[in-house]
Parts: structure tokens; C-alpha cells; sequence
């Protein structure tokens, strides 16, 4: 049995090395038209109806979600795939507390941008303000990042002076602190949760034409342009004297500090930035879903967002976002299985950890590509 | 080649001047009971090799490790350019002007040769994380960093064209300017010490002794006043020793302050200017090679006093 298996990774390993070797070494422009392909698929996505290809859309099963709804929360995923890659992947920080962010971005657009919300209803009565208004949803957007990373910071602040498991476990009571917090107290709306939360057409209303209720397709055409536009942003970051501190952090914290490199300060910055992109996908999927609870957000959900990461290929942004979409997608395709779901899962994650412990896509460092790198190896032999 | 070479060299005005960089004064240094290191004094001067020898655990890296602030002296200090080092963490004492290797190698090892060294770099860029983000803060380029246009290809060459007026009327980032610098300054360094050979591959990949070099091309990037080197030959073939030699010359040639850990007695006598011996945490000898060798109380902590004789 096990050796079957292993000669089927074996076959595996062959297999998918050859296509990142065949895809690097294609020229530049090849691999750009390939990449724009494979972006206009993804908006296409949703709209999915090639005969054959059908069998994937999760409303293809009796009683399965909607499509679009489906691509939705996949593209949420992701994009908190990439927030918590910055912090495990690349700092190697083990943060089990990462729905903490998601929970925060959530709701500070419920509390400000809700009319009903206690925070609103507050401002309301105490500036003489009329029933309707709220803060807009293009200032709630730079108000959730910037909380998010406040709040990334305060937590990073006292607890980053520690290592490993002992992160790993501060971390995972943050996550607690923040739902509990949601749930007890009466300034956000308590068990109860808000309702009303705007989109960026204000508040739900059946006038909102694009971004309403029913239909999930703008919304995931929406998030899927953040996520690309976050592919780049999280790529500069990557390829900068950050990202090569992140990288130093994780390799050797100690040998990285007598190098000059200010461990406590670069960790912090990525607690922050990885805050703000989990912060900013708590805020779409609120906007989207029009109300939240706190029940939305619990340790469970940590633990799948890690899992997306860890199984992906941690340090890697096509394999977390792989293992995002895999880890949201596959059990709404497969609802029929849903009393062996967890089960299947769980058995899923262990395969994935005794067959590619580095992930479904690791992390490859790229040769940096020098013009005059031809030129370098005669010089010295 | 010598445009590239001036980039390995330490700034003019670290030019070597015979005073005192490092000073150890009086250190003590207790764990519990032991006495690790007993009322150590010595200096290092600017521009010379300092050997620091003694037999196996003589205190040579506990010595070390006070003298880059891993460690806090239960007495005296260590001062370093007229600053004190103790009580600094380890990346401003690495700011000050100290850089080390280790023992026990170690890199980064799921990074390639060129970034390890690059990291040494850290402390010459200003842009951070807004800088790599957003990069606003924009520079008029000089005529050598603009882009080049040299493609036969039209669509290429159109494409080169564009950056180039970009940057003319844009300017460029200061981080692309700053990782331009970094890289080309790693790309040195790595020629330097000879290993740009493969300066792209994963650092766990390289073989001993261009693991053992690209330590020592990390610890220049920082563009230390110190370097210290803790047993570089160890492990190293009667060959690979001798070119280890040469690149300690060498870096000492381009304005570095060399202090250098050893077990290898051929090694330090045939480098050093000056060394210092330790047996027992307490300094029993300082002087020339020559001086050294022949001083009784070495040999007698290197050979053993014969029976009679005590």
C-alpha cells in the first residue's frame, strides 16, 4: 500500500517538476501571454459553461452552492492565504490567531459603515446626526486596513519577543479574545451581531444593481482584482530588503540580528502587513455578506487558514493560493460526501503532509535574473 | 573589473590609522562558579591582524562572544571606536562597525549565495516597507543607471524605450536605486572572496568551503570596521588553507581590522601581525608570531610542562 502510493508520488514528483522546469525556461513574453490567459479563465470563471468543464461548478450537484458565491469565498481565501503567508510563510511566525485580523477588518465596516450598528447609532445621537447616515464604504476600506494593522501591531508589540510554539499558542488566544470580545460586548452588537453593512453602493437595498445580494458575480470579480493587485504589491515586498529579512528571520533570527538586520522590527512589520491583507478580506466578505456574527469567526477558522498555507507550500504565493482554493472549493464540490467531510479532510491534510511536506507547490527561491550573469562565471575559475 | 573591485574596499575615510579600534579592558566574566574569563585585557588596532589562539577551551569564544555582546562582562568592558558594547543588541553592535562568522556555519540556507550577502546589505538601505511598496521617493538618475537600449528585436526595443523616457521624466525609486547598489555590492563581494561562480544557487547547496566564504562575504557587506573570524580554516585541506590565507591578506589590503579565532598555529603565524594567547580564560602571552613561539609559557600550555620542570 504505502509503496503504491509512494511510487505514485514518485510518478507525481516527476510529472509536476517537469512543468515548473518546462514553465521557467520559457521566454518571458511566452510566460506573460500564458499568465494573462490564465487571469482572463479566472474572470471567466464564474460565468463557467464550456461543455465537460461544467462537472466542476459546485452547482452541478443537487442542492450545491452558488457558483459564483463559491468563487467568492475562494478569492477571500486567498487573499488571506496571501496575509498569513507573509507571517508564517516568509517570517516563519506561527500565528494561530489569524481570524483575530479577519474578525477586525469584519467589523469595522460594520460598526462605521452600519446604520444600525451601536457604534453609528452613538455618533449619531451625539453629533446630531440624521437616522441614515453612516461612514461610506470607500472610508470604512482605508479605516479596516489601518485598525487591522493597529491592531497587528498591538499584538505583535508585547508577544514577538517569543518564539515558536509559545507564539503559536499567544496567538491562538488573541484569536479568543477578539471573538469573545464581539460576542460580549454590547458596542458591536453582541450575539446578535449587525446587519446592514454597506457594499460600495451603500447599503444593502434592492437598488443596488452591481454589488447587491443576490448575484455573487461582482463580488467575485471585485476580490479577485484585489487579490491580483495584492500579488503585486505582495511581491515587491518579497523582492525587497523586507522580504530578504523576513527570509533571514526564518532561516536564523540570531545570525540575521548580528547581521544587522533588526529582527523585532521587520517581525513586527510583517505582523502589521499581514494584519492589513487579513483585515482587508474580513472587510469584503462583511461588505458581501451584508451582516456578521461572531460566531463567524472562530478558532476553527484559524485552523483552516494555516492549513491553506502549510498545504499549499508555505513561502510560496501560487501554492497558498492553490491550497486556499483546494481547501474552500473542494468540500462545497463534494457535498455529497458532507458526513465524512471533516474526515476526508483530515485524511486529505495528512497525505499532503507525508507526500509533500513542503506543500502541493513549494517554495522555490528564483534565481535573480542578472543581465550580466553569463559574464560571472568565467571571472573566477 | 577595478570599478567593480573599489566596491569591496572599506570607504577612505576608514583609512588604517595605528590607533586603538576595540578595546577589552579588564574583562571577568563569570557563569555561577566558573570563572570563564579572568581579567582579559587587550586591544585591537586599526588596519592589523590580531591572532587570538589558545588550547581547547581556553575561553577564545567566550572571549568572542563578550567581545560582540552575546555576552555581558560580570567586570570591566569592551569598548569598541570609543563606544561600549555591552548592553547593545546584537544588530546595533553590528551597526557599530563589528562583524562575525561562526564557528558552526551559519547562513541562510534556503536562500541563494547573492541574497545571503545582500542581507549583510540590510543596514545600507533607507527604504522600508512603504519605500518597497509604494516607491514615491523618486531620484533623477545618473547617466549610467538609466535603462539600456540595446534590443534588435522592434517590440523589445520599443518596450526599452519606454522605460527609458519613464525613468528620464519619472525619475527612479530610490529602493530600485538601493537594490541596484545592494546587488551589485554582493555580486563584488562574492567575486572577491571567489564564489560568484555561483552566486545563484540555495546556500545549503554549496560545497564547505563556499559556505565557509560566502560567511565571510556576508560579514564584509555589512561594511564592518571589525571583522572577526571564528576558526575559518576548520575543517579546511592544507590547500584550501593556504587561499583562505590570501583572502585574509587580502581583506586586510582593503582596509579591514582582522581579529581571528584559530586552533591551526601554521595558520596564525603565517597571517597575523599580532597575537594574543589565552589558556584558562587568563591572557598568558601578547606579542609578534616570533615573540609568541618562543615564549615558555605558551609552549608550555600547547606541549604540557614536562614532569620534572614543576
Amino acid at each position: 500500500m504505502t509503496e503504491t502510493l509512494r511510487q505514485i508520488n514518485e510518478r507525481r514528483r516527476h510529472v509536476t517538476g517537469g512543468i515548473g522546469e518546462r514553465w521557467r525556461a520559457l521566454p518571458k513574453w511566452q510566460r506573460a501571454i500564458g499568465i494573462l490567459a490564465f487571469v482572463g479563465f479566472l474572470y471567466y470563471l464564474p460565468l463557467l459553461g464550456i461543455p465537460g468543464l461544467t462537472w466542476f461548478r459546485t452547482d452541478s450537484i443537487p442542492q450545491g452552492n452558488n457558483w459564483a458565491g463559491v468563487l467568492f469565498l475562494c478569492a477571500i481565501y486567498v487573499l488571506v492565504a496571501f496575509g498569513l503567508n507573509i507571517v508564517i510563510g516568509l517570517a516563519g511566525l506561527l500565528d494561530l490567531g489569524y481570524v483575530g485580523f479577519f474578525a477586525v477588518g469584519a467589523y469595522s465596516v460594520a460598526l462605521f459603515g452600519s446604520t444600525q450598528s451601536p457604534v453609528v447609532e452613538g455618533l449619531q445621537n451625539r453629533f446630531g446626526l440624521s437616522q441614515d447616515w453612516a461612514v461610506a464604504w470607500a472610508i470604512c476600506l482605508p479605516l479596516a486596513i489601518l485598525l487591522t494593522m493597529i491592531s497587528g501591531v498591538l499584538l505583535g508589540w508585547p508577544t514577538l519577543r517569543l518564539r515558536g510554539d509559545y507564539l503559536a499558542i499567544v496567538t491562538l488566544g488573541f484569536g479568543e479574545i477578539i471573538r469573545i470580545i464581539a460576542r460580549n460586548s454590547d458596542w458591536t452588537g453582541g450575539p446578535q451581531g449587525i446587519a446592514a453593512i454597506p457594499g460600495p453602493q451603500g447599503a444593502p437595498s434592492p437598488d443596488n444593481e452591481i454589488f447587491g445580494l443576490i448575484d455573487a458575480k461582482p463580488w467575485y470579480w471585485l476580490v479577485l482584482s484585489v487579490v491580483i493587485l495584492m500579488v503585486f504589491a505582495v511581491r515587491r515586498l518579497e523582492n525587497s530588503r523586507v522580504g530578504r529579512a523576513w527570509l533571514a528571520i526564518r532561516e536564523d533570527e540570531d545570525a540575521a540580528a548580528v547581521m544587522g538586520v533588526s529582527g523585532f522590527k521587520f517581525k513586527l512589520w510583517a505582523f502589521a502587513m499581514g494584519a492589513a491583507l487579513g483585515g482587508l478580506s474580513g472587510f469584503l466578505f462583511a461588505s458581501r455578506g451584508g451582516f456578521i456574527e461572531p460566531t463567524q469567526f472562530s478558532a476553527q477558522l484559524s485552523i483552516l487558514f494555516v492549513a491553506m498555507v502549510v498545504a499549499g507550500g508555505a513561502g510560496n504565493m501560487a501554492g497558498v493560493a492553490l491550497g486556499a482554493f483546494l481547501l474552500a472549493y473542494l468540500p462545497e464540490r463534494f457535498r455529497d460526501f458532507s458526513q465524512y467531510r471533516t474526515l476526508v479532510f483530515g485524511a486529505a491534510l495528512v497525505l499532503v503532509m507525508l507526500f509533500a511536506p513542503q506543500g502541493l507547490i513549494p517554495s522555490r527561491r528564483r534565481a535573480r535574473e542578472l543581465k550580466d550573469r553569463a559574464k560571472e562565471a568565467p571571472a573566477n575559475v | 573589473m577595478s570599478d567593480t573591485e573599489d566596491l569591496v574596499s572599506l570607504p577612505e575615510s576608514e583609512a588604517p590609522t595605528r590607533t586603538d579600534l576595540l578595546v577589552v579592558d579588564h574583562v571577568t566574566l563569570r557563569f555561577g562558579g566558573v570563572v570563564a574569563l579572568d581579567d582579559v585585557s587587550f586591544e585591537v588596532r586599526r588596519g592589523e591582524i590580531l591572532g587570538l589562539i589558545g588550547p581547547n577551551g581556553a575561553g577564545k569564544t567566550t572571549c568572542f562572544n563578550a567581545m560582540t555582546g552575546v555576552y555581558r562582562p560580570t567586570s570591566g568592558e569592551v569598548r569598541f571606536d570609543g563606544d561600549r558594547v555591552s548592553g547593545r543588541k546584537p544588530h546595533q553592535i553590528n551597526r557599530l562597525g563589528i562583524a562575525r562568522t561562526f564557528q558552526n556555519i551559519r547562513l541562510f540556507p534556503e536562500m541563494t549565495a547573492l541574497e545571503n550577502v545582500m542581507v549583510g546589505t540590510d543596514s545600507q538601505h533607507f527604504t522600508s516597507v512603504p519605500g518597497a511598496l509604494f516607491r514615491l521617493y523618486r531620484k533623477r538618475p545618473k547617466p549610467e543607471e538609466l535603462p539600456v537600449v540595446d534590443s534588435h528585436n522592434g517590440l523589445v526595443r520599443a518596450w526599452q524605450q519606454t522605460r527609458l523616457v519613464f525613468a528620464k521624466v519619472f525619475g527612479i525609486s530610490r529602493h530600485t536605486l538601493e537594490e541596484r547598489a545592494g546587488e551589485q555590492k554582493a555580486l563584488a563581494l562574492l567575486r572577491f572572496v571567489g564564489i560568484a561562480d555561483r552566486a545563484n544557487e540555495l546556500a545549503r547547496n554549496l560545497p564547505y568551503g563556499y559556505q565557509r566564504r560566502l560567511e565571510i562575504a556576508r560579514a564584509l557587506a555589512t561594511e564592518p570596521k571589525l571583522l572577526c573570524l571564528d576558526e575559518p580554516a576548520a575543517g579546511f585541506n592544507p590547500a584550501e588553507k593556504e587561499q583562505l590565507l590570501k583572502l585574509i591578506r587580502d581583506i586586510r589590503d582593503k582596509g579591514y581590522t582582522v581579529l581571528l579565532i584559530e586552533h591551526d598555529m601554521r595558520l596564525v603565524m603565517g597571517v597575523t601581525d599580532r597575537i594574543v594567547v589565552l589558556e584558562f580564560g587568563k591572557k598568558i602571552a601578547e606579542g609578534t608570531p616570533a615573540e609568541v613561539r618562543d615564549n615558555p609559557k605558551v609552549i608550555a600550555a600547547y606541549l604540557g610542562v614536562p614532569a620534572d620542570a614543576s
